[in-house]
């Protein structure tokens, strides 16, 4: 898994979509930062980050999208596969060198609230929980994008799909409430926003939604292992 | 792990292999077995089931039916075990074009678990092996195919496996490379069992101990090389040509004792007739023919006999069947469309003598 990991670590920063993923973050990001919080002296970090959630339908595709399609194209699964690790490791090892990217972006956020409390008052413990909530929110999307990439040999078709799937995930309290009502309570539990919004705009530190984050992550994350464990046999 | 030590000291026991997408059978029922240190051919045209047979062995693909058994161990028991086992290198060479080829070996040799302290001395020797030190800090994309594809080989044969897979290693090289590859591929087998795979004849025939004909997933033919052509030799033929009236030199020699039949053949020298002639099994008629020819004043221009060549057998094996169709293996009997191929193709068999 080591080995799987570095290498797509360094592919990302070898090319320039690690770069590009962790820019338009930081720009967007920085962007509302000095609105929200510099220019109109907002003092919680966290609204910033509640306002920004919808670049992640932006940017992880670009992370995502040649996770496992590349490999499948370039034939280099056969690399892969035929070498005596699992199928676990080679998608684990990829998987957490995408969220590595993504940690990258938020240890930047880490010197926001520092830098509000050096002009103000800065409510630190609210506006970490939102980072890690935003950190674990960008995770459970990186899986889906890593599942639809692993469904695909095209680039274009996993980054357009995960963009659909998070787009719907964005609007998903709308669309819930078009179902019927015996629908709408079940799905409704499954709403990435309300999470987000608990620990941004209502200060609450939602152990439950932490819980929903990690376990969707998991379940896409063994979706991946399962497709290309059924490619094999098909 | 567990392992029996095979009956026959076979390494690779491929049972009754089986490998179905939907309603297309890739592989069908293939069993075959591979003795240590040997050199293994598949041959078969593009799409009989080559890549899919080896990519089964390897662990990319899990087969419906059957098994593989490298050294009695299963590889779908103890997947891990048998891969570490074996070296492969896939149609297309499986290369990230975003690293250098160093870089890229490194990698290869951390996947494949090889002892950290011996990985550089391995790494190391690979390269000096398929001749690529001199690009050892490229970026694999700009490499030509050729080199890409002695990569593909380097990665294959990092950390000695015991058995190669080359599944068409030969692909994209130029003559001279072709040449150092055969040399290099030969002298592997003294310590590694190797199996390749190649739609070409002539490689499969230098290298191979052993070959195995395939078409459309199934074994239409297996032995040596020389087993293969004495197998199905036929009748033996020669092709004439001689100066003079052709319809006077036919009636010439179909006179000549042992001669079975005589055909017309094109020429495309004016004043000069060519025929196939046909004799009797295990009799040798240059000579009566060169005595008629000089009694009937007939200059000959050009004599060779025609033994069946692998490539003949090759080209009967794998044109006449139909996938539907069960061919054992002795079923070679003249055919005149696959003798019309022969003589048209531009690959004169090397077993042709030539008089001029």
């Amino acid at each position: 898994m080591k080995a799987i990991y570095r290498r797509e670590l360094n592919s990302y920063f070898n090319s320039m979509i690690g770069y590009v993923f962790i820019a338009v973050l930081v720009f967007l990001v920085g962007f509302y930062f000095w609105y929200v919080n510099l220019v109109n002296g907002y003092p919680y970090f966290s609204q910033t980050l509640a306002s920004t959630q919808i670049i992640f339908m932006i940017a992880v595709p670009i992370l995502t999208m040649k996770s496992m399609s590349e490999d499948r194209k370039g034939k280099t699964d056969q690399m892969l596969l035929t070498a005596p690790v699992s199928l676990t490791s080679i998608v684990l090892g990829k998987y957490l060198a995408m969220a590595t990217v993504l940690l990258v972006p938020m240890l930047l956020f880490c010197l926001c609230p520092v830098i509000v409390a050096l002009n103000g008052v800065a409510y630190f413990l609210v506006d970490y929980a939102s980072i890690l909530a935003f950190f674990l929110m960008g995770c459970v999307y990186i899986s889906i994008g890593l599942f639809i990439s692993a469904l695909t040999e095209s680039q274009v078709i996993a980054a357009v799909g995960t963009f659909a799937v998070i787009l719907l995930l964005h609007l998903w309290n709308s669309f819930v409430e078009l179902l019927p009502d015996f629908l709408k309570n079940l799905l409704s539990a499954f709403s990435f926003r309300d999470v987000i919004s608990n620990f941004t705009q209502y200060q609450v530190f939602d152990v439950g939604g932490l819980f929903l984050y990690l376990s969707m992550a998991f379940i896409f994350v063994f979706l991946t292992i399962q497709t290309l464990q059924k490619r094999r046999w098909s | 792990m567990i392992v029996k030590e095979s009956e026959d000291g076979n390494v690779i026991e491929v049972c009754g292999l089986t490998k179905r997408y939907g309603r297309h059978v890739a592989v069908d029922r293939l069993s075959f077995s591979v003795g240590k240190g040997q050199i293994y051919g598949f041959l078969g045209p593009n799409g009989a089931g080559k890549s899919t047979t080896m990519n089964i062995m390897t662990g990319f693909l899990g087969a419906t039916e059957g098994d593989v058994l490298i050294d009695g161990v299963s590889i779908s028991e103890n997947p891990d075990g048998v891969k570490r086992r074996i070296g492969y290198l896939p149609e297309q060479p499986p290369l990230y074009t975003d690293m250098t080829v160093s870089e890229y070996l490194s990698f290869a040799a951390e996947l494949k678990k090889l002892p950290k302290p011996e990985r550089r001395t391995l790494i190391e020797e690979a390269m000096e092996m398929t001749g690529i030190e001199s690009v050892k800090n490229r970026l694999i994309r700009n490499l030509s195919k050729g080199y890409k594809q002695r990569v593909g080989l380097a990665q294959a044969l990092l950390g000695y496996p015991e058995i190669l897979i080359l599944d068409e290693p030969m692909v994209g090289l130029d003559p001279k490379q072709i040449i150092e590859m055969r040399a290099l591929i030969r002298g592997l087998a003294e310590k590694h069992t190797i199996i390749l795979s190649s739609h070409i004849l002539s490689e499969v025939q230098e290298l191979c101990d052993t070959i195995l004909i395939i078409n459309y997933g199934r074994m239409v033919a297996t032995g040596t090389p020389a087993e293969l052509e004495q197998e199905l030799a036929g009748m033996p033929e020669l092709v004439l040509t001689v100066r003079g009236d052709g319809k006077k030199a036919e009636k010439a020699l179909v006179g000549i004792p042992g001669v079975v039949k005589v055909t017309p053949a094109p020429c495309r020298e004016a004043g000069a007739a060519a025929f196939h002639m046909k004799s009797a099994p295990d009799t040798d008629i240059r000579e009566g023919v060169f005595r008629c020819c000089v009694e009937k004043n007939l200059p000959i221009l050009q004599m060779e006999r025609a033994g069946m060549t692998l490539e003949d057998v090759f080209l009967r094996l794998t044109a006449a069947v139909e996938p539907d169709e069960t061919v054992p293996a002795d079923s070679g009997s003249g055919d005149e469309s696959i003798w019309e191929v022969r003589t048209k193709g531009p690959e004169m068999p090397d077993t042709k003598e030539e008089t001029e």
